[in-house]
């Protein structure tokens, strides 16, 4: 094909071609993203408003979040159905400590640490038990939120001090803090999966398990970590939720893995693995985020919303197979 | 059937260019070529899992598409694959009738017809499997004859057997010829693919050639001698083919004693010496290439020891083998030895991306110089290092694997087929490279099922057979008879 190129000349050589299919395949979701923008914004005079952008922000921070850990989890191949439980439960222990007077920051690094062990729980039992991911979650999905149910005996705790609940109503600067939690996680989340060898580690798992194997990676340790990883992203998205609600709830996060997951697709990220980007998540839980708002202010009867909520999420996957 | 003018491109390899082939009723065509040469390929346009790019395909005289291979069953075409098409966890006669069990009315399964007809089916072939067993309890050889019977079971009119007796022993092998001997009576037209030559001359009428994707020639086979065919196969490559020089024997740098691991292989000893290029050559289910896996760590031993420069070592996970600097080079690089949707950079830099950080951060500059020095140093033909794997040639693939390993260090590279499903030319390139890490002090096993690139590259060859090393040969006094009757099974001297 390129025989005749000499290898230095082709090593010293960085440009990549790119043509038209190329910048579709790669901005293909942000193309979606910004003619749904358009839309709304014709549809509706208050969307695009700096106020309202921030609201949108703000409520897409619990589930981007989420979807962040469960972008390296998907990026090896694997799934965790238990984000919304262990949300759930971290959120009730940390609750659980500030009400009865305990210091913020160690609660909130005890609601962390939990949320780190339950899904390293879920790595382990996933690589070194060999379960599939889909049951392993499935499994402590369960678990998670009946032991929240046991832990809170199906009540919210209530009576958290302020500066607990600033995280998740506060602002720097007109920004909501969920906002500039959710930045630092998604800078953190693109520096280890482009920089590190931990990012590399995940593409190459994901993308081929047995090579990655062969080459020496430790599989077990990394696709452990992954899971743990997810585990801890929960946690610090029920740092938002249960400040924002200025309460725990027991049935916090109910199906929130199908909302993770779902920005997590459709950002780019294959499930087979090995394919797709943390970028790709963030407009992907944007675009979700705009949905819901957009049918807010347009008045759409909630149970329709979820049907157009549901279309427009299989049209832009189907979009997107389509250009690939 | 005829075909004419066949062409098959893939990405990076023109697999067939201008092919004919042309298959009489009643007649055994044996169809003959070395490894990547498009035996294979040109089967599978005819069993419609490829399309053809150039050329007409004739059934009967009428020009036909063959789309799906469902259509190719339908069309009256059967393929007895290398690869075995069972599923483990079925019967013997759910595996034969998979699709198109017996029915009663009601549209549920008559097992008891189907049992019955399987049975028959399997006692036409003389072989006494009970269709009631489960297909992941038999031996390969087993596997391969449900596989034949599978495919005779369907009224084909023209069965194309790919390798049917890799597996198979010499008497369940005369079966097989006694079984296609009566398909031949009954009008049904056989392709029969192999690489023993002997079994061409045993079994088919006419044979047809084919060398680096081309068309040689059609040839009546009592009309040819052993020595002409493989001179039409071969070609007069041969001579330059192999750049193999005679080496010094430096010093033992691996030595193998007594290894095994239960129902693969047993009592397996050699020694590697520095700059030393030891074939293992034996046939499919021989453990030749689960030696390379054990040694490598992984696959667990349940026997043996290993020492590398004298001291015993322990070697349990392919990452301690890496840092014993041993080299795996898999023998399928797209399911075992590369991530495809990785870069060629990632690629190449994978077994050593943890030592290029302070810490976690990847030393970005360092990699890149670290790549660049590799794609020149083994000439790869690659537009930039971004360039992702899946979009390179075979030969470049399998160049990739390794630059991996130069980037370890490795002092012994285990080479599984190291050029298997790549084109001359990158056959040429990878012997090059062999002999260039010999001559540095690698050790280099290579466990090869071609013949020619075992007698050619090799210093010492080692044949194995069910497990077992049955012979050990220097380069001088090997042959191609001798190594296959070692695989066989004939024990020729004592290691």
């Amino acid at each position: 094909m390129q025989s005749n190129r000499t290898a230095s000349e082709a090593a010293t050589r960085r440009v990549q071609v790119v043509g038209v299919r190329d910048v579709l395949r790669r901005f293909g979701i942000a193309i979606a993203f910004l003619l749904l923008v358009v839309v709304l914004s014709t549809l509706s005079e208050s969307f695009l408003t700096v106020s309202n952008i921030l609201n949108i922000a703000r409520q897409v921070s619990i589930n981007a979040v989420i979807a962040a850990g469960m972008t390296f989890v998907i990026l090896t191949g694997g799934i965790d159905l238990s984000v919304g439980s262990v949300l759930a439960y971290s959120g009730a222990i940390m609750a659980g400590l500030l009400s009865t007077g305990k210091p913020v920051v160690l609660s909130i690094i005890a609601g962390l640490a939990l949320g780190a062990i339950l899904g390293l729980v879920n790595g382990i039992v996933i690589t070194k038990g060999k379960v599939q991911p889909f049951i392993a979650t499935l499994g402590m999905l369960t678990i998670a939120r009946g032991a929240t149910l046991v832990y809170t005996d199906g009540r919210p705790i209530t009576g958290l001090p302020d500066a607990f609940v600033w995280l998740g109503a506060g602002e720097v600067l007109r920004v909501p803090v969920p906002v500039i939690i959710m930045t630092l996680v998604f800078t953190a989340s693109y520096l280890i999966l482009t920089q590190t060898v931990l990012g590399r580690y995940v593409y190459a798992i994901g993308g081929n398990e047995e090579a990655a194997r062969l080459s020496g990676v430790n599989v077990t340790f990394y696709k452990s970590l992954v899971y743990a990883i997810s585990g801890l992203t929960s946690a610090i998205s029920a740092v938002i939720l249960t400040a924002r609600l200025n309460s725990a709830q027991p049935t916090a996060g109910v199906a929130f893995e199908l909302d993770a997951i779902a920005a997590v697709v459709l950002g780019g990220t294959t499930l087979a693995g090995g394919e797709g980007s943390i970028g790709g998540t963030l407009l992907g839980a944007f675009i979700i985020g705009v949905i819901n708002n957009g049918l807010n202010l347009l008045n759409v009867n909630p149970f329709y919303q979820q049907v157009v909520k549901g279309l427009v999420i299989l049209l832009a996957v189907l979009l997107d197979r389509r250009l690939r | 059937m005829v075909m004419t003018g066949i062409g098959k491109q893939f990405p990076g390899v023109r697999a067939l260019q201008d092919v004919q082939f042309q298959v009489l009723a009643g007649e055994v065509h044996g169809l003959v070529g070395e490894n990547g040469a498009g035996k294979s390929t040109l089967m599978r346009i005819l069993g419609g899992i490829h399309q053809r790019d150039a050329g007409e395909i004739r059934l009967r005289g009428r020009p036909v598409e063959i789309r799906s291979p469902i259509h190719a069953r339908t069309l009256g075409i059967s393929i007895i694959h290398q690869e075995l098409n069972l599923v483990p966890a079925l019967s013997v006669a759910e595996n034969i009738f998979l699709g198109r069990a017996p029915r009663r009315s009601g549209g549920l399964v008559d097992w008891r017809e189907m049992y019955v007809r399987a049975g028959r089916l399997l006692a036409d072939l003389g072989v006494p499997i009970d269709p009631r067993r489960r297909v992941s309890q038999l031996t390969v050889a087993e596997q391969q004859l449900v596989e034949i019977a599978k495919t005779l079971s369907v009224d084909a009119e023209l069965v194309i057997m790919d390798e049917p007796t890799a597996a198979l022993t010499l008497e369940e092998t005369e079966r097989l010829f006694r079984f296609i001997r009566d398909l031949q009576g009954r009008g049904v037209g056989v392709v029969y693919i192999t690489h023993r030559l002997e079994e061409v001359f045993k079994i088919t009428d006419r044979v047809t050639v084919l060398r680096d994707g081309q068309y040689v020639g059609t040839y009546p086979t009592a009309e040819l001698t052993l020595d002409e065919l493989i001179r039409l196969m071969v070609g007069r490559r041969l001579v330059e083919k192999f750049p193999k020089e005679a080496m010094p024997p430096g010093l033992p740098i691996l030595e193998i004693r007594r290894l095994a691991v239960r129902g693969v292989f047993d009592d397996i000893s050699f020694a590697l010496r520095r700059g030393e290029i030891l074939g293992i050559a034996g046939l499919i289910g021989s453990g030749k290439t689960e030696v390379a896996y054990a040694i490598f760590g992984a696959m667990p031993l349940d026997a043996g020891e290993i020492t590398l420069d004298g001291r015993p070592v322990l070697i349990r996970s392919p990452a301690e083998a890496i840092a014993h600097g041993i080299g795996l080079v898999t023998e399928d690089r797209k399911r075992l030895g590369l991530v495809l949707q990785m870069s060629v950079r990632g690629n190449i830099t994978l077994p050593i991306v943890k030592q290029l950080g302070p810490g976690l951060f990847i030393r970005r500059g360092e990699e890149h110089a670290l790549v660049d020095r590799a794609i020149r140093e083994l000439d790869m033909a690659v537009a930039s290092p971004e360039q992702l794997i899946r979009t390179l040639s075979g030969g470049t693939q399998q160049k990739v694997v390794v630059a991996k390993w130069l980037q370890t260090r490795a002092r012994v590279l285990l080479m599984a087929e190291p050029t298997r499903g790549i084109d001359v030319g990158a056959k040429v390139e990878m012997y090059r490279l062999m002999v260039e890490l010999a001559r540095r002090g690698v050790g280099i096993v290579m466990i090869s099922s071609e013949m020619p690139e075992i007698l050619g590259m090799s210093d010492r060859i080692i044949v194995m057979h069910e497990g077992r090393i049955t012979a050990e040969f220097p380069r001088a006094e090997a042959t191609q008879e001798k190594i296959m009757a070692s695989a066989a099974g004939r024990v020729q001297s004592a290691v």
